[in-house]
């Protein structure tokens, strides 16, 4: 609830809100933008104009169509991958299919401080490589199911069930912690 | 489907990722509005998602804070449609105050000058009412005036001026029936402060002046005629210069106008 009257604050254009908001998302996005265009000159860039696009555009949020962070979430992933199918980029980068969220897990020193990644991957490790795909395409890439399932050659209606065995690995695994 | 079979069946998931279609999403905000448990799920989902990708952020970037925050104080006067709207009509309720406030004044200032001139012409009316009822009275006075003079048994006496005033002429009405005189004495000087003059009935051979009266408010009265009572038969009349209040017996070096009835 306290969310929800953050949120209509900021819809309203109250820069507080906004300060908080970007404390709550800043890290989660740019861990987003990061996994997708690799590269922290530009993902630092492409972070602000976030931002600003979530300050902009954030009355034209509407709860009825999802969660606030679902539509941030959409925001940076676009943004990440206009970043990746402009000019400037095609040459610096083969396909975003070939990178995911793990290898920034194994080379990261320490990333947000909140979560130890080094500790984290641990369990991600645990998760298998089917479900680190799954959960790279689908959280961090923004595959939908069908382009996901035929990117893991799996069939499509096992992609939510096989997900969400996922993701309750990971919430297992985090509580843990 | 029930709660827990919707919980497990993955779409919670999908929902949070966004890889849900419009339709699909808007049917689970449906589902999450009336079931809490599914609500406190979803949050679960976006908390360990959030953790996962904060994991994947090379670093902290909270100092682009700062930056951003300048960006969108320049920005928010433009964006925010409706902050746009409440300050054109804060201006306009501002316009519009100040118009009521220079209105009042102005309306204020109206009224009190509105004010100002009803009561000039309240005292110019209560003048002209005075004035006319003056008016009346003069006229009143005028006609008793005309109707003494043409009495039949008026005697007009000429008062000459002595060598004190040669100019100060004055004229003598004498009814003896009715026991009055008017004296008209239009062309007497004004008398010197302090000074009053006096008219006196005489009595020839030997000469007995017998007082009538003062000439009172000789500088206000307008018309300068003046009525006495005259008891006495009169032979002559004369008019002195005496101290204010007047005199037992008449200071003849003052004696400004004498006249004697001839007949």
């Amino acid at each position: 609830m306290q969310q929800d009257l953050l949120i209509a604050q900021l819809q309203e254009g109250n820069e507080k809100a906004f300060e908080r908001i970007y404390q709550l998302y800043a890290t989660s996005m740019y861990g987003i933008i990061f996994s997708i265009v690799r590269d922290e000159k530009i993902s630092e860039e492409i972070l602000q104009d976030v931002f600003l696009k979530i300050w902009d555009n954030a009355p034209s949020y509407d709860s009825d169509q999802g969660r606030f962070f679902t539509w941030i979430l959409n925001i940076a992933r676009n943004a990440s991958i206009d970043k990746l199918r402009s000019k400037e980029f095609k040459n610096k980068r083969s396909d975003l299919k070939d990178y995911d969220f793990t290898e920034i897990l194994e080379t990261s020193s320490n990333a947000s401080g909140k979560i130890d990644a080094i500790g984290l991957q641990k369990y991600i490790d645990l998760l298998g490589p089917v479900c680190k795909k799954l959960i790279d395409l689908l959280f961090f890439k923004g595959f939908t199911q069908k382009e996901s399932a035929e990117e893991l050659q799996i069939p499509l209606g096992t992609v939510k069930t096989k997900n969400r065995v996922c993701i309750d690995k990971l919430r297992a695994n985090i509580s843990k912690r | 489907m029930n709660e827990k079979e919707y919980i497990s069946s993955g779409i919670l998931e999908l929902y949070v990722y966004g890889a849900l279609s419009k339709s699909e999403s808007a049917e689970v905000t449906r589902m999450l509005k009336k079931h809490p448990e599914m609500r406190a799920e979803v949050e679960e989902i976006e908390e360990a998602l959030m953790n996962l990708s904060e994991a994947a952020a090379p670093s902290n970037r909270e100092f682009l804070l700062a930056p951003l925050k300048e960006k969108i104080s320049q920005r928010s006067r433009n964006i925010p449609v409706r902050k746009k709207r409440t300050n054109w009509s804060a201006l306009l309720g501002w316009a519009a105050s100040i118009l009521l406030l220079v209105g009042l004044f102005l309306m204020f200032k109206n009224n009190s000058e509105l004010r100002e001139s009803l009561q000039a012409l309240e005292a110019e009316n209560a003048q002209i009412e005075s004035e006319i009822a003056e008016a009346r009275n003069d006229a009143a006075k005028s006609r008793e005036l005309l109707n003494t003079l043409r009495d039949r048994n008026i005697l007009k006496v000429p008062l000459d001026g002595l060598d004190i005033a040669p100019e100060a002429y004055a004229t003598a009405y004498y009814d003896d029936e009715k026991d009055l005189t008017l004296i008209d004495a239009q062309n007497l000087p004004e008398p010197p402060r302090g000074m009053v003059y006096q008219v006196w009935s005489l009595k020839m051979s030997p000469l007995v002046p017998s007082s009538l009266g003062l000439l009172d408010d000789f500088v206000e009265d307008e018309d300068k005629i003046f009525v006495l009572d005259n008891p006495n038969i009169s032979e002559g009349f004369g008019i002195t210069l005496e101290p204010a209040g007047g005199s037992e017996t008449p200071t003849m070096e003052m004696l400004y106008s004498l006249g004697v009835i001839t007949s």
